[in-house]
């Protein structure tokens, strides 16, 4: 009798791990999945625009041929203003995170704030650099849209820089010291060194974020439908010229979207995978 | 150490002269360099601080015509210049609410089997493809949900959820109305989709926090994998879990392209949760290159700030648990 019960609720725990183990594949499965349908119907979509058209010609009005060479230009310019203005600012603060504030309540404090800004709405931070750079100027300018970039890409920088410095065996700062270096010229010489490719990931962390973000730059860069390299005037981006194509209702607009965001995708996923292969290796030393 | 070094030296004067200026350039230049470092530091803050004050004093015009009432009233009419926040609010709330419904289930089953069940080499492979879908950017979750999951929404989940919830007693008004693809539970769906992945990513670093021997311990006295889950993984993570959640909450909140495509921006509350409506990030996206300035842009930039409050003091409290679990560890 009593063996009969025991065995029945033996059979249940197994039915019920049973039912939790199918569920945790499944959710894994549809994770998995989801990627691939989104990555496919990227490939199904854009591959067929990939022309010469799209690196060479901007982006057209309907019912022209035309590619997204400004869009593009225009990505890697305000990209390069972000990362300019917000990789001396993300590395500089994480250096004193980990280096000189460490434990003081400063330290504890920017930490928490920058902890917050990694995952602040960026549609704010557009908002905020528009009130800051675009009202006073009177007009949009892709130097708006860059320091809104920097202001996203900086707090991951911050981050990865102090776990980084962090890494660095404590002898080799001290042997540094012993020879009379001075502090800055230990970390600069001796700990960034040490955690090069540590600092570079998230340097790539930071561009890909970056590449990828469209809210903030709609209120600062704006978007142009030109070829410019005038970081003074409104300028076009992959991002913002999908957002604008990919409600648009004419066909060769559409194309040229899905166009863009595959070349956006399979960008901003490289660099991430690049990050993550430096940072594996990294870890293994 | 360097006052030593000089006064040893037996060396002509002219040399020890060279030698304290350069010294002297040494020491500016440390000191410089910790300058920096720490004016980048108050940097950090001086931007977050900056966002509040900006956004505070741009909103100010709307929260003196419309005082609290602001945060309580549907009403958005630019013709009239009536504004109020309630609708944006609720549809923030409302998708946020769906995406945390779906993601954290779903999340925790992908970290339980990336951490117990999966076969070791497969771990890493498939723990980096569940974080490439934070890589993708938002607006092609955007673009995505709305050329292909909106028409699947369209013709085939509304349609269900209609027919069979639409006339349940009870919930039933939350599945009323049209299929018609946009809508909160449309964007719902697609920000569950996007934020799964930092679920993941977080329970699954806390997951791993869990001493081996305990869990051995308890698989020792017979127990089987989700008892294992359930007795000892969850509870001994369960601030860091919940400040995990309170994370991707708080992307949630501020998700814009995604949501912006799909949610049909609608300035209107409506019982169903299938109707289109619209969220405080899509309303500004898309009204603020046309708003006039005036009442119109200042209450955009209102809930620019009531956003940034919310999802300051989401992610506030979700760092704290975080670093709670973080000082257990």
């Amino acid at each position: 009798m009593k063996g009969a019960t025991t065995s029945a609720r033996f059979s249940s725990r197994k039915r019920r791990n049973l039912v939790w183990t199918v569920l945790a594949y499944a959710s894994t499965a549809l994770g998995l999945a989801m990627l691939t349908i989104i990555l496919a119907t990227l490939l199904w979509n854009g591959v067929g625009g990939l022309s010469l058209d799209v690196f060479t010609k901007t982006t057209p009005p309907p019912g022209v041929v035309g590619g997204l060479v400004n869009s593009i230009v225009g990505s890697v310019i305000v990209t390069a203003i972000g990362l300019a203005l917000g990789a001396p600012i993300g590395i500089l603060a994480g250096t004193y995170l980990a280096e000189y504030g460490s434990k003081s309540r400063l330290a504890s404090v920017v930490r928490f704030i920058n902890d917050i800004l990694l995952s602040a709405p960026s549609i704010v931070v557009g908002l905020f650099v528009y009130q800051l750079l675009v009202v006073p100027v009177g007009h949009f300018s892709a130097l708006a849209g860059g320091v809104s970039l920097a202001m996203l890409g900086a707090p991951i920088m911050v981050r990865t820089t102090e776990d980084m410095l962090k890494l660095v065996p404590k002898g080799l700062h001290e042997a540094a010291s012993a020879l009379g270096m001075p502090r800055s010229l230990v970390i600069r010489n001796v700990a960034y060194r040490a955690v090069l490719s540590g600092l570079i990931t998230g340097v790539l962390l930071a561009i890909a974020r970056m590449t990828g973000e469209t809210a903030p730059l709609i209120f600062t860069a704006l978007g142009n439908s030109l070829f410019t390299v005038d970081p003074r005037g409104p300028m076009s981006s992959l991002p913002l010229i999908i957002y604008e194509f990919a409600r648009s209702p004419y066909a060769e607009q559409q194309k040229l979207a899905w166009t863009g965001a595959l070349i956006l995708t399979f960008a901003v996923l490289a660099l991430s995978i690049a990050a993550r292969v430096l940072s594996a290796s990294t870890g293994r030393k | 150490m360097t006052a030593t070094a000089l006064q040893t030296a037996s060396i002509p004067r002219a040399t020890s002269l060279d030698r304290a200026r350069a010294l002297a350039r040494l020491k500016f230049a440390d000191n410089g360099f910790r300058l920096m470092t720490l004016g980048s530091a108050v940097l950090v803050l001086v931007l977050l601080v900056g966002v509040l004050v900006a956004l505070f004093i741009g909103a100010l015009p709307a929260f003196r015509e419309f005082g609290v009432g602001f945060l309580f009233s549907d009403a958005w009419s630019p013709p009239k210049e009536k504004f109020g926040a309630a609708t944006a609010i609720y549809g923030t709330l409302i998708t946020s609410l769906i995406a945390m419904l779906i993601a954290v289930p779903v999340g925790l089953g992908v970290a339980v089997f990336l951490t117990e069940l999966c076969w070791q080499p497969l771990r890493r492979p498939i723990g980096v493809a569940i974080e490439l879908l934070a890589g993708i950017p938002s607006i092609i979750y955007g673009v995505w949900g709305v050329y292909y999951f909106k028409p699947v929404m369209q013709a085939y989940i509304q349609p269900f959820l209609i027919k069979t919830l639409g006339d349940a007693p009870g919930v039933g008004a939350l599945f009323a109305g049209p299929p018609l693809g946009y809508g909160l539970l449309t964007a719902g769906l697609v920000l569950a989709l996007m934020i799964l992945p930092y679920i993941t990513a977080v329970s699954r670093d806390v997951f791993d926090t869990v001493p081996t021997v305990l869990k051995e311990a308890a698989y020792g006295v017979g127990a089987t994998t989700f008892e294992v889950v359930g007795a000892i993984i969850i509870p001994y993570t369960r601030v860091g879990l919940i400040g995990g959640v309170m994370l991707a909450l708080g992307r949630a909140l501020g998700e814009t392209m995604a949501v912006t495509f799909v949610v049909g921006n609608a300035t209107k509350i409506q019982s169903s949760i299938l109707a289109q409506g619209t969220t405080i990030s899509a309303m500004i996206a898309n009204q603020f290159a046309d708003a006039d300035p005036g009442l119109f842009t200042s209450s955009l930039l209102a809930l620019g700030f009531i956003l940034f409050v919310i999802t300051f003091l989401v992610l506030a409290a979700a760092r704290w648990m975080l670093a709670r679990m973080e000082l257990r560890a």
